[in-house]
């Protein structure tokens, strides 16, 4: 046994900086796989096939795929095929995509189990098709799959991890630029590990304040 | 694309994919072992017994997988433990899934009627005959899903061992862009394995739930 872990303190500005950028990739990836969710939901339960059946074949590729495979593809082999995306973008724009399309599968239970009144009425109303999903059923219904949706963003806070691979400056890969400097994996693993649980006890809270205002409004 | 290269190269993937079945299975069977045991533990009336069960949930489920994979491959070669990175990677794999199978079996535990328990007791059987004989065989079609679901997820995260080396599906698409600088056209080929491996398995726990569900 030789553990130090007096070497920590010593990186801290190093983890801090990986802390901020974990934060910032996982919040923004977070609203971008919200967003694209509810429109993959709008659209999966939409009556035209042709916009139907793309988004589905995209779930099923994206759900039956490693989320390190889907990184892969859009940093290099994207990159293969011209488009060449900083590492940065391109772990928010799988992150974003991999979350949305299972957040649209719950959205999509969502508003299926909306009251079909509510559509009509809205529609009696006056009011077009896409401002009634986009103002009166997509709301409710994601009102109603909060928890669930919840559970997704702490998934995401933690799956954020794997853009470290293709060299995202973020909290796991600024534990590695640590041990690479002090060799020492044991010590900076855990505390990355630490930091990590002690976001999610964070985002738990976050979530939870949350759960109770989308609750209360019913 | 070049198809003409993914013909010559897909039997390696094929045999990589037996790498994956392979590493997910056990996991998928060690996670079983921890779940059960950490679900039993968790509902114990004694203290001692829930308290390491539910910390285990909570730390395991609280953390990236790929942290606990490195924390156990290169922490513990610093530490003298010295595994083989599949060694590694199917310990880190399964004591991650584990945490999570420990809620799915806890909540399919806990789905049983609770009048199922007292009248188990009031026969005379004891806790740990009645947890055995009545509460256990109703749970276990309750846990078919949500732990095909767990090994699903399982499957698809055995990908982060090829970070440590290991010769699964995604690390032998990275040694083929290495000799043929055609990541777009391995990732898709090691895209559809995996692809295929999942469809057949959310197969089979259809399969399976269909045949253990109760006729209602």
């Amino acid at each position: 046994m030789n553990l130090d872990f007096s070497v920590v303190p010593r990186m801290t500005d190093l983890l801090l900086w990986g802390v901020a950028w974990t934060i910032v990739l996982s919040v923004l990836s977070m609203v971008l796989s919200l967003i694209l969710g509810a429109v993959f939901a709008v659209v999966r339960v939409s009556s035209i096939r042709l916009l139907r059946w793309p988004v589905q074949g995209l779930s099923w590729v994206f759900m039956g795929t490693p989320l390190l495979l889907q990184l892969y593809v859009v940093y290099f082999g994207l990159a293969e095929l011209g488009l060449n995306l900083n590492a940065f973008s391109a772990g928010v724009i799988a992150l974003s995509l991999h979350f949305a399309v299972y957040n649209a599968d719950i959205i999509r239970a969502g508003i299926q189990a909306i009251d079909s009144g509510q559509y009509q009425a809205a529609r009696s109303l006056g009011v077009s098709h896409v401002q009634a999903m986009r103002k009166v059923v997509v709301p409710q219904a994601m009102a109603n799959v909060a928890p669930a949706l919840g559970n997704m963003m702490i998934a995401l806070l933690k799956e954020s991890a794997l853009v470290s691979a293709i060299g995202v400056m973020e909290l796991t890969l600024s534990a590695q630029r640590a041990i690479s400097q002090t060799f020492r994996p044991f010590e900076f693993y855990l505390a990355a590990a630490a930091l990590y649980y002690l976001l999610n006890l964070v985002l738990q809270q976050a979530l939870r304040l949350i759960e109770r205002r989308t609750t209360l409004t019913r | 694309m070049d198809f003409d290269l993914m013909q010559r190269v897909w039997w390696f993937f094929a045999e990589a994919s037996v790498a994956t079945i392979y590493i997910s299975a056990l996991a998928i069977v060690l996670g079983l072992c921890l779940g059960f045991t950490a679900a039993l533990a968790s509902l114990s009336r004694l203290a001692v017994v829930r308290w390491p069960a539910r910390a285990y949930v909570s730390v395991f489920r609280g953390t990236p997988a790929l942290i606990q994979l490195f924390l156990l491959f290169f922490g513990g070669l610093q530490l003298g433990l010295e595994l083989t990175p599949i060694q590694a990677g199917i310990i880190a794999l399964g004591i991650n899934i584990g945490a999570y199978m420990t809620e799915s079996i806890r909540g399919a535990i806990v789905a049983v009627e609770r009048g199922q328990m007292e009248a188990g007791r009031c026969l005379g059987l004891s806790h740990a005959q009645t947890m055995r004989r009545i509460i256990l065989p109703q749970a276990a079609r309750l846990m078919v899903r949500p732990l095909g679901v767990n090994s699903v997820a399982l499957i698809k995260g055995s990908a982060i061992v090829s970070t440590i080396s290991v010769t699964e599906l995604t690390y032998t698409a990275h040694r083929f862009i290495s000799s043929t600088y055609k990541p777009f056209e391995m990732f898709i080929l090691a895209a559809i394995f995996y692809l295929v491996i999942i469809t057949l398995f959310m197969r089979l726990i259809g399969w399976i739930d269909a045949r253990v569900a109760l006729e209602d």
